[in-house]
C-alpha cells in the first residue's frame, strides 16, 4: 500500500481498505446465499446446476475476502473476527452489500436481471482490481475475473433468451429489470471509503466503472429487445444504502435463514 | 421446459486424448448446451475440450443388429497384425 498518492495519513487508508474489503466479501456473500435459494429448486435440472456453480463461486471470493477483512480489522482493532464471525455473527445493519445482491428471486427472470446487473459490475470491478496495490486484492481478483466473466456471459444470454423469447418471457424480463434497476446506482457511487483506497492504488474508483457497464448492458438490452428502464433510483433514509448498513426488507429474512444454524449450534463443527 | 431438445455431451481430458462421450443433457440450443456442458461435466477439471452433438443427429447401431453386425469379424484373426510372424532381417518394425 505504497501509492497513497493523496497523502492520507496510512492509518486512514488502512481503516478504509478493511470497510472496502468487506464490502466486497458482503456482496459476494449475500449473492452467493440468494443464488444458494434454487439449489434443488431451479427451473430446470441443468439450470439448478448452473446457479448452484455460479453460487460456490461467490461464496469462494466471499471466504477470501471476509478472512482478510478479518484480519485486516484485527491489525486496527487487535481483535480478530473470523469469516464465520463476519458472516453469522452480524446483524442485517451491520452488513455492507449493496441492495441490489439481496433482491429476491422472485421469478427466474429476476435471479436473471439481478445476475447480470451484479456479474457485469463484478466484472469491469475485478478487472480494474487486479491491479491493486494489496497483493491480496489483485490476488483474488486475478481468480474472480475469470469466475465473473462466466457468471456475466450466464446471464446475459438468458437475458437475450428471455427478452427475446415468447410474449410473456418478455414481459417477466423487462419487469424483473425494472425491479432491480433502482438499486444499480448503488454499486457506482463513490464515498469517503472508496475515494480513499482508490487514492491509494488499493481499490477503484466506483464511477470509473460506469461507461463499461453501461456500454455492456446496453449491448444485451438491444440484443434481447428491452429498453433501459426508466425507474429512479432508490435510496434510504437521508440518502443512505447497503454499504452504509440500510438495507431493503429482504436482507433479514435471507440473514435469518442463513444464521440460524450456526447461532443455535454455536462452535459446531461438521 | 421439458421439450427441449437433448444433446451428448463429448469431453476431451487433456491435450492428445479423444473427445470422450460422457453423457446427455437438454438445452434450447447449442450455445446453451455447451454451458451447461460445462457446468455439469467439467465440474471436477474433467476437461479442457468439450463437443455437443445433438442426439437426434445420431445413427445408433441396435442392439439386436448385434449378431449380424459384429459376430462375423469374431473368427479373422488374420486382420490383427499379430497373426503375422515377422521374418528374421526385417527392419524397421
Amino acid at each position: 500500500m505504497s501509492g497513497n498518492e493523496n497523502g492520507a495519513p496510512q492509518a486512514e487508508v488502512d481503516t478504509a481498505t478493511a470497510a472496502y474489503v468487506l464490502r466486497l466479501g458482503d456482496d459476494a456473500l449475500i449473492a452467493s446465499q440468494r443464488l444458494a435459494e434454487l439449489a434443488a429448486r431451479g427451473p430446470q435440472l441443468e439450470e439448478d446446476v448452473a446457479l448452484a456453480n455460479i453460487a460456490l463461486d461467490l461464496l469462494g471470493q466471499a471466504r477470501v475476502l471476509l478472512d482478510y477483512a478479518g484480519r485486516l480489522e484485527e491489525q486496527l482493532t487487535g481483535v480478530l473476527r473470523t469469516e464465520d464471525d463476519l458472516a453469522f455473527l452480524r446483524d442485517e445493519r451491520q452488513f455492507c452489500n449493496a441492495r441490489l445482491v439481496e433482491l429476491p428471486n422472485t421469478d427466474f427472470a429476476h435471479t436473471v436481471a439481478r445476475q447480470l446487473l451484479f456479474s457485469g459490475y463484478a466484472l469491469e470491478l475485478y478487472t480494474a482490481l487486479q491491479g491493486s496495490a494489496d497483493e491480496t486484492v489483485a490476488g483474488v481478483a486475478g481468480k474472480a475475473v475469470k469466475e465473473v466473466a462466466y457468471h456475466r456471459d450466464h446471464a446475459a444470454r438468458w437475458a437475450v433468451r428471455l427478452g427475446d423469447g415468447t410474449e410473456e418471457s418478455s414481459e417477466r424480463m423487462a419487469a424483473a429489470l425494472e425491479a432491480c434497476w433502482p438499486y444499480t446506482g448503488e454499486l457506482f457511487t463513490p464515498d469517503e471509503v472508496t475515494r480513499t483506497v482508490a487514492a491509494a492504488g488499493v481499490g477503484a474508483d466506483p464511477a470509473g466503472l460506469r461507461p463499461g457497464w453501461d456500454a455492456f448492458i446496453d449491448g444485451v438490452l438491444a440484443e434481447a429487445g428491452l429498453h433501459r428502464p426508466e425507474t429512479a433510483q432508490i435510496t434510504g433514509p437521508a440518502g443512505l444504502g447497503g454499504r452504509q448498513g440500510v438495507h431493503t426488507e429482504h436482507l433479514g429474512y435471507l440473514l435469518a435463514e442463513m444464521q440460524h444454524i450456526h447461532r443455535s449450534h454455536p462452535g459446531a463443527t461438521w | 421446459m421439458t421439450d427441449w431438445p437433448l444433446w451428448e455431451v463429448f469431453v476431451r481430458a487433456r491435450r492428445g486424448l479423444s473427445h470422450v462421450h460422457v453423457g446427455s443433457l437438454h438445452a434450447a440450443d447449442a450455445e446453451h448446451a455447451l454451458r451447461n456442458a460445462r457446468d455439469l461435466y467439467t465440474r471436477r477439471q474433467e476437461g479442457v475440450s468439450v463437443w455437443v452433438v445433438p442426439a437426434e443427429r445420431i445413427t445408433a447401431s441396435a442392439p439386436e443388429d448385434r449378431g449380424s453386425f459384429y459376430d462375423p469379424a469374431e473368427d479373422k484373426v488374420y486382420r490383427h497384425p499379430t497373426f503375422y510372424p515377422v521374418p528374421d532381417g526385417v527392419e524397421h518394425l
